[in-house]
């Protein structure tokens, strides 16, 4: 005989959180096999592209046919030109997002946990994060000149919104909790960022980083384009002009083949920072 | 020999500027959830404290445990005053709060890392209360991937690993299916009687209650004081049959009779909960 009260529901599901991460069903298909599944598709594409210029649907000027674009990728790649631009547009990326990530994770972690700190700043991050990062080039240009201070500041402005705010949210959903249970423990404030605040948002800052990634890469593109001697960006858009058309395009997939191999990896760090959140019974 | 006592608590919530809410007709921003408690508890004892939802279980038991400071009054061990969480006791939450990125071994490795004892150590100390609960080759999994009565094991293997003198724990199998409940009972009492720290269980169940404990205290409806304490004079070890015995109905229905117009009053008390409930 027992008198049961139900508790409120905002006490009972602290953890509904993490069982509802736990469960979210992975798309049912393997990766492989929804590769395998578009692969006709994407190879129509391709075919349409060699055809559409040699049968003169386009003009093979402006669209020369996908093998003379690979001629082309092949010699750029013989000649080093592709990889010493893809280096330095990489190098600024990098440069870009650590710093972003450098400033962004302390301020995230103040503003998440310190809610006079939050409230001094909010207003200030949100006017800023909705500042396109491509209206202020011709600022940065100006003030930073054109070298690689700016191209640098650009990638960094790209990226540090993402990581802030996702850092802020992670910070701040802390499961009050786990908060409670290390307190009975005895854990320092210290170990209380360590331990419990930071494991809690990594899921949450990696996702951030990976918009931020793309976002830098994307923006450092844009930023080459119109005011750079070197990096892809200014290579596609250089070849335009020289309307070397085929180097363009070579250009053009040289760079989606590095945001597919980035976007890969940062899938792949994502799955790694959240591997215990499996629930599939098999220890990981 | 007392261990823990309690004098005169009184604990007040004051809500958010702005918002009110009425008690007993009266619109106020502050919400009394004790009332002057007063408990002396044994060194040994097993303790377990029934009242109705919103009583202020809970927030003794913060009181206790250093969580949360009294309005009035002040709670001791061993003659201590209680102001922060203190190295001899360990809490058990009712949702386990296992940390889901550390594996079984890690979680109940949490409390002595965060002391400062050695990794070779406290492994080895983790090792030895995962197997006392049965849980040894569940080392590795995360708490996502195990049940609710094994998280619940993990979780009360932790608190043990700090040798605890005072163990509180609040409605820890609340949330398991009946058949585990029994079982992590029995084995709880079987760890228990091995040893011997004192306990603070909070339960809503009177069956739990009566088999568990060497007294029983009945709180009353918010705000929270002790109405009784009953005296469960059943033999020990116990095991689950003792339920079936006339003593233990007996002890039931004592239990029972005491917290049954506590329980009603606390009915009326729920658009209260609900105003606050956060
Ligand atoms: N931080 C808080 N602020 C305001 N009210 C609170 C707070 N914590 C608890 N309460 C209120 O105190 C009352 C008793 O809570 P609790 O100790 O959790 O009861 P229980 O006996 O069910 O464990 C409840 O009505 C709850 O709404
Ligand atoms: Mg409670």
């Amino acid at each position: 005989m027992t008198f049961v009260l139900e508790k409120p529901a905002s006490e009972s599901s602290a953890f509904d959180f993490w069982r509802k991460r736990a469960s979210v069903s992975r798309p049912t298909g393997r990766p492989t096999s929804t590769f395998v599944a578009g692969l006709p598709l994407l190879i129509a594409f391709c075919a349409l592209w060699e055809i559409a210029p040699r049968l003169g649907w386009m003009n093979p000027i402006f669209f020369p046919p996908l093998s003379s674009v690979l001629a082309a990728l092949l010699d750029l790649i013989a000649s080093g030109t592709m990889g010493k631009h893809i280096g330095i547009s990489l190098q600024r990326a990098a440069l870009g997002f650590g710093l972003a990530v450098a400033v962004a994770i302390p301020l995230g972690f103040l503003m998440g946990r310190y809610t006079p700190f939050e409230k001094a700043t909010d207003l200030l991050v949100q006017t800023l994060r909705n500042t396109s990062q491509f209206a202020l080039l011709p600022v940065f240009v100006l003030l930073l000149g054109i070298g690689e201070a700016s191209k640098i500041a650009i990638t960094f402005y790209a990226a540090v919104f993402f990581l802030l705010v996702n850092t802020i949210v992670g910070v701040k959903s802390v499961d009050p909790l786990l908060l409670k249970a290390a307190r009975s423990m005895g854990t320092s404030d210290w170990d209380l960022f360590r331990k419990v605040i930071f494991p809690w948002a990594i899921p949450f800052i990696v996702a951030g980083a990976r918009l931020g990634v793309k976002a830098s890469l994307f923006s450092v593109i844009a930023a080459e384009m119109l005011a750079a001697r070197s990096g892809i960006g200014y290579l596609i858009q250089n070849s335009q002009l020289m309307l070397k058309s085929a180097d363009m395009y070579a250009g053009i997939i040289t760079l989606t083949i590095v945001g597919l191999l980035l976007n890969y990896g940062l899938v792949w760090m994502e799955k790694r920072a959240t591997h215990w959140r499996a629930s599939d019974g098999n220890p990981t | 020999m007392d261990r823990i006592i309690a004098t005169e608590l009184t604990k007040t919530f004051q809500l958010k500027p702005g918002q009110t809410v009425r008690v007993d007709g009266i619109d106020t921003n502050a919400i009394t959830v004790l009332n002057g408690l007063d408990l002396t508890i044994r060194r040994g004892e097993f303790i377990t404290l029934v009242g109705p939802s919103g009583s202020g279980k809970s927030v003794f038991l913060d009181i206790v445990g250093g969580l949360t400071q009294a309005t009035s009054g002040a709670a001791y061990i061993d003659g201590e005053r209680i102001v922060k969480p203190d190295p001899r006791m360990a809490y058990v939450f009712q949702q386990y709060a296992l940390f889901p990125w550390r594996t079984a071994l890690e979680n109940v490795e949490y409390a002595l890392e965060v002391r400062g004892v050695s990794k070779a150590e406290r492994r080895q100390k983790a090792r030895h209360f995962l197997s006392l609960f049965g849980l040894g080759g569940f080392e590795d999994r995360y708490p996502s991937q195990l049940s609710g009565g094994m998280q619940q094991r993990v979780a009360i293997a932790r608190s043990l690993t700090t040798d605890p003198e005072v163990l509180l724990m609040d409605e820890p199998f609340a949330a398991l299916d009946a058949q585990t409940r029994d079982i992590l009972q029995s084995e709880l009492l079987r760890i228990w009687e091995r040893i011997g720290c004192t306990v603070i269980f909070v339960t809503h169940s009177i069956d739990e209650a009566v088999f568990l404990a060497d007294r029983v205290v009945a709180m009353t409806a918010r705000p929270g004081i002790v109405k009784e304490i009953i005296d469960i004079d059943l033999p020990r070890p116990r095991d689950t049959e003792i339920r079936n015995t006339p003593e233990f109905a007996e002890l039931r229905g004592r239990v029972w009779n005491v917290l049954r117009d506590e329980v009603q009053k606390a009915q009326k008390d729920w658009a209260l909960a609900s105003a606050t409930a956060h």
